[in-house]
């Protein structure tokens, strides 16, 4: 029970450093205060019992911090005021947001048969683990964890799941950061002669 | 971004890339027995790359990490992980875990887990040679260029 | 308390929102598609959360059925473990796309791009 509280109080010091991120005028206090709210969030993935994600979202802020502020240091443009009809929009959108969950929550009702889960209760199948069967139409991840260690000889479930289970998504995302790394050449592509001239002073 | 930091960062650079390699790929390589996996070592390794690039400038980093090559890393790590794919045909399907059919090993021990550390090993490469690539070809425009071609100033 | 933490991580998703939509400057709507991706996240992994569960590793000598018993969902996992490095692959994209239009326009201000435009 004390976990919960310790992730609320981590959400709650994320929440202000992504605000703080939103609204700040100056962009490198900006770029600094998202990562701080990364590493927030790395932090609260260790707490929910994920460790290759904490870890995986640690050195991917260090790189992102790294990239944006290379982007940001040498290049001066503060932002403008925020005008009101942008605070407007902000406040019509937080409060919209909350009445939707709020909404959600009611109608549907929480729980298993509910439209969200109750925190702390997955929604994993129950059925005849054994046998290694499932009821038809229930989640499989129970399934997952209790045959991973005899069928793919791995002891990281998440590993085992993501490269023998579901290999064929891991390939999808695979695709997914080629083609990203690949818009960020094409981007860059033409430095000119001028470019290399000026890289070089 | 030609000449690089002083030679205090220089050296601790040198020092300390190497260990961040060889962290980047133990992560990436134990990934069935503890957490991490490819994905994370693949960043890790990439991070290594960045810190020779930000310590030694652009110039002599590229001597030692070409972009070309980067890219020649970067598809061989996407075809050996369709490789592993397709071989997966042997043991009955796409992807099957072929070398777990005879016996998977005991789990939590380095040897177990079939295809897996194959895996691991060929997105590790594929996703620090994209990586290192991309900051590789950011790290050219360190300077702000400016719209009519002069250089912008220094912060 | 969990109803609680769902508004919490919901908050972030329309804090990021609000930051792409309404802002107009190039850096904080990079900014603010971080902050997306960071709430999508953490949302998928609050779903698969198991109070005083344990993380999804086989520890010595634990069989499987204990496992499935104990420990928190992994297939969120697994899912948003390459969303993370995708997302990284986005930012350098992005960042990309920044330092060409600042090359182009000598600004990030959206509004003075849109009138220094030729």
């Amino acid at each position: 029970m004390g976990i919960e509280y310790l992730i609320l109080l981590l959400l709650v010091f994320m929440l202000f450093a992504l605000l703080i991120a939103v609204e700040a005028r100056d962009l490198l206090s900006s770029v600094i205060s998202v990562g701080a709210g990364g590493f927030a969030l790395s932090v609260i993935f260790l707490l929910l019992g994920a460790p290759d994600l904490a870890l995986t979202q640690v050195v991917v802020e260090v790189v992102a911090l790294v990239l944006l502020i290379r982007l940001v240091v040498t290049r001066h443009d503060t932002t403008a005021e925020t005008p009101r009809d942008a605070l407007r929009t902000g406040v019509v959108l937080l409060a919209g947001g909350v009445l939707l969950v709020g909404v959600f929550v009611a109608v549907g009702g929480t729980g298993a048969a509910g439209t969200v889960p109750r925190l702390g209760e997955p929604v994993m199948a129950t059925a005849d683990l054994a046998a290694g069967q499932t009821t038809p139409g229930q989640p499989v991840a129970a399934r997952y964890l209790a045959r991973a260690g005899e069928e793919t000889g791995a002891a990281n479930a998440v590993m085992a799941v993501l490269l023998d289970y579901r290999a064929y998504d891991t390939l999808g995302e695979a695709t997914v950061i080629f083609v990203s790394i690949l818009g960020a050449y094409a981007v860059l592509r033409r430095i000119g002669r001028r470019g290399r001239k000026e890289a070089t002073i | 971004m030609t000449s690089g930091m002083t030679p205090i960062v220089k050296n601790t650079a040198r020092l300390v890339s190497g260990f961040i390699a060889i962290f980047g790929i133990y992560v990436a390589l134990t990934g069935h027995i503890s957490p991490g996996g490819g994905f994370a070592g693949g960043v890790i390794l990439a991070a290594a790359a960045v810190l020779i690039v930000l310590a030694f400038g652009r110039q002599t980093a590229e001597k030692m990490i070409t972009e070309s090559g980067c890219h020649l890393y970067d598809a061989a790590g996407a075809a050996g992980f369709l490789l592993v794919a397709v071989f997966g045909y042997l043991a009955g399907g796409f992807f099957v875990n072929f070398l777990a059919r005879h016996g998977v090993g005991t789990a939590g021990r380095f040897w177990s887990g079939g295809t897996i550390i194959l895996s691991n090993l060929f997105i590790l490469v594929k996703v620090a040679a994209g990586l290192a690539g991309a900051f590789l070809a950011l790290a050219a425009f360190r300077r702000a260029h400016m719209p009519d071609g002069h250089p912008g100033e220094e912060s | 308390m969990g109803i609680a933490i769902y508004v919490l991580a919901f908050s972030v998703l329309l804090v990021g929102l609000y930051a792409v939509v309404a802002k107009k400057n190039v850096i904080k709507v990079i900014v603010g598609v971080l902050i997306l991706d960071y709430a999508v996240n953490l949302v998928l992994v609050l779903v698969g959360y198991r109070t005083g569960g344990q993380a999804p590793i086989l520890e010595n000598g634990q069989s499987g059925a204990e496992l499935a018993a104990r420990a928190v969902d992994p297939l969120p996992q697994a899912m948003v473990l390459t969303s993370i490095v995708i997302g990284l692959g986005l930012t350098a994209m992005m960042v990309a796309m920044a330092i060409r239009l600042y090359e182009k326009y000598g600004t990030f201000d959206m509004n003075r791009i849109r009138s220094l435009r030729g």
